[in-house]
């Protein structure tokens, strides 16, 4: 009786392994668990050893003593810690700078325009040199008699009368944020390309008719239809200030003044091998950062009425689109209206783009 | 031309001012972008004399001068990098384009409790940064024995970064569904429907996370500086670059010559795929 059981449990099991709710499963586990074992280990394994960390006072070797809050109070009373957060003023400053500056050479770009590949590309490059190599170009750009006082003794400027780029603590962080703009401008730019790319050529058309102008066509069809990566390139450049480390690690390892947050933390942790406070103050950050992160949803949600990401208006327009078609056609609403959560925003402006020409045209 | 004859003298003078302000700042613009990297070339192809004894912008007087290339390729043992850093590639790229393309597929297709739980779990990954967690994580690595070898560093870079996961997902999004339907019902397996079906169809994700994936792989120092400590037999193209501080000190003809070798990958996949990195970008900055 027993045999017969199991013998009828093995062929229920190979049937539901042969079926397709069994291959499913075994699919999906085995897709799914390498991938999620590496995020488990790498990423969340050490975020939870990360706060237990910073309760101890200790090294990477030997023993280590239980502490309490004192690192936590250390973080924000240690004048080397708590203020070299201040210095992602100067990071976000450039940011914003950057921002603007992308915006405004991506509007030039992509309208046609002789040798915009070139300049596009000139621009954009400077994001694919590896960091090392940044530390040394910049170094060699900013050394007295070098590079840049060389170029600007060219346009006439008394060069000894040039400040030490990287040791004069009144300029040098200028001098490292401009190397961080240098380096991701191109990058912003070509996003902000792609996106205006995507708006439907038959607006800018339609905005002629009407007599619209260059800065009416970028204030009312271009700002709007592309404010979605405009904001949320905003919201990742506070965060990415918060976390600023390339420049000063590498091109002026921390001294005279340059060193930012994570810079502080990696001397702390790998130099002077104090790994709870190093915890403690990445907690810190991490902290800083979830709560700019919520904010910032918060912020879409009732300052505009909106989603997460700004499409709100393009939604409703959507769904209008949406209902339009579910009368012609099921099928093609269907897809419409499906909730698309790992869609960008590419894919959303080009949405929002075709929606609205749609609602523009019924009118 | 015909639509300028409309125009009053004012509106055509304004017309060709802005053209000209236009050309200018984007001229500006790109001189700012190459300058830095053009010093660099001029200075690479100096001999030790010129370098010496000439202004910075001066041109070389031989730009066929490839002693300091050489000089830098041999003392730093640039080949040994170049095959650490081709081995590192390649293993990452296969590896993380087929687990990221995995994960995609059940993510997007399979409707189960828990799929939502792994998509934000993702998601909140993205925001944790990646040098804080390096204090704890070095722990981990040195318990699982996998610093200072070549395959903790590459299963590392595996688990370390999500963005081919996001490009794979958004395009599984929008890939039919009843493709997979109409192969099921032809009596196809769901790994046949994965295999032979989808991952054939989603090359151009294949394409761009190769190419995004390979320029931070490519460029990628800090953990590369922390976990390969044998900096002889396990150095990569950027930590290679970064012992050039020691030997060569303030001499930039050598330095610039060594940061041009390292930049020449970089720039080659540049005017090759400009296409795919400029979409690629646009697909996975966003992040979801």
């Amino acid at each position: 009786m027993i045999k017969a059981e199991t013998n009828s449990q093995k062929i229920k099991f190979n049937r539901w392994r042969k079926g397709m709710g069994g291959q499913k499963f075994l699919v999906g586990f085995t897709f799914l668990i390498v991938p999620l074992i590496l995020l488990f280990v790498f990423t969340y394994l050490p975020f939870f050893k990360m706060f237990e960390f910073s309760f101890y006072k200790m090294k990477y070797l030997g023993s280590r003593t239980f502490i309490g809050l004192e690192n936590y109070l250390d973080v924000f009373q240690r004048d080397d810690i708590f203020g070299s957060l201040k210095l992602s003023f100067y990071y976000m400053g450039g940011a914003l700078l950057q921002m603007a500056l992308a915006l405004f050479f991506a509007t030039i770009l992509s309208f046609k325009i002789r040798g915009g590949n070139f300049f596009k590309g000139a621009i954009f490059f400077p994001f694919l040199v590896n960091g090392i190599a940044l530390g040394f170009i910049f170094k060699f750009f900013y050394t007295r008699g070098f590079v840049l006082d060389t170029l600007l003794g060219s346009i006439g400027i008394d060069t000894n009368s040039l400040p030490y780029w990287l040791k004069d603590t009144s300029i040098n962080n200028f001098s490292l944020v401009a190397t961080s703009v240098w380096k991701y401008m191109g990058q912003n730019m070509v996003l902000f390309i792609g996106a205006i790319m995507s708006v439907d050529p038959n607006m800018y058309e339609a905005a002629e008719i009407d007599g619209a102008n260059k800065w009416h066509k970028f204030i009312y069809i271009i700002l709007p239809s592309i404010r979605t990566i405009v904001l949320l390139n905003l919201i990742l450049s506070i965060t990415g200030s918060l976390s600023a480390f390339e420049p000063p690690f590498v091109i002026t390892k921390g001294n005279f003044g340059t060193s930012t947050y994570f810079v502080t933390m990696h001397t702390i942790a790998h130099e002077n091998q104090k790994v709870g406070l190093a915890s403690a103050m990445a907690v810190v950050l991490m902290g800083i950062i979830v709560i700019a992160t919520l904010a910032q949803k918060l912020f879409f949600r009732y300052a505009f009425n909106e989603d997460d990401d700004g499409t709100g208006t393009s939604k409703r327009a959507l769904q209008r689109a949406s209902k339009r078609d579910r009368e012609s056609s099921r099928l093609k609403a269907r897809s419409f209206s499906r909730t698309r959560p790992g869609a960008g925003a590419s894919a959303k402006t080009e949405h929002k783009a075709s929606a609205f020409a749609k609602t523009e045209r019924t009118r | 031309m015909a639509n300028n004859s409309g125009l009053s003298n004012g509106e055509r003078i304004l017309r060709v001012l802005t053209a000209i302000a236009k050309y200018f700042l984007l001229v500006f613009a790109s001189f700012l972008c190459v300058v830095p990297i053009v010093s660099c070339v001029v200075t690479a192809f100096k001999t030790e004399g010129e370098y010496a004894t000439t202004n910075i912008m001066t041109l070389p007087q031989n730009w066929t001068y490839f002693t300091n290339f050489i000089t830098v390729w041999n003392k730093v043992n640039m080949g040994k990098a170049f095959l650490n850093t081709g081995i590192i590639l390649i293993a990452v790229l296969v590896g993380s384009i087929m687990f990221s393309a995995m994960l995609a597929y059940v993510l997007n297709r399979f409707k189960f409790h828990g799929n939502t739980i792994i998509r934000n779990l993702f998601l909140f990954a993205t925001l944790i940064p990646g040098i804080a967690t390096q204090v704890t994580v070095y722990q981990i690595m040195s318990g699982l024995g996998f610093v200072n070898t070549l395959y903790g560093y590459i299963i590392l870079l595996l688990g370390s970064d999500v963005i081919s996961i996001y490009i794979f997902l958004q395009y599984f999004e929008n890939l039919s569904e009843s493709l997979d339907e109409s192969a099921i019902l032809d009596g196809c397996s769901y790994f046949g429907v994965f295999f032979k079906i989808l991952l054939p169809l989603t090359k151009p994700a294949i394409v761009t996370s190769m190419v995004l994936k390979g320029v931070a792989t490519y460029n990628e120092y800090y953990m590369a500086n922390l976990y390969l400590q044998d900096k002889m037999l396990y150095q990569t193209v950027c930590t290679a670059l970064y012992r050039f501080t020691g030997p060569f000190g303030n001499q930039y003809n050598y330095i610039c010559a060594g940061v041009l070798i390292s930049l020449i990958p970089a720039l080659v996949v540049f005017i090759l795929c400009q296409k795919q990195i400029y979409n690629g970008l646009g697909a996975g900055a966003v992040k979801g």
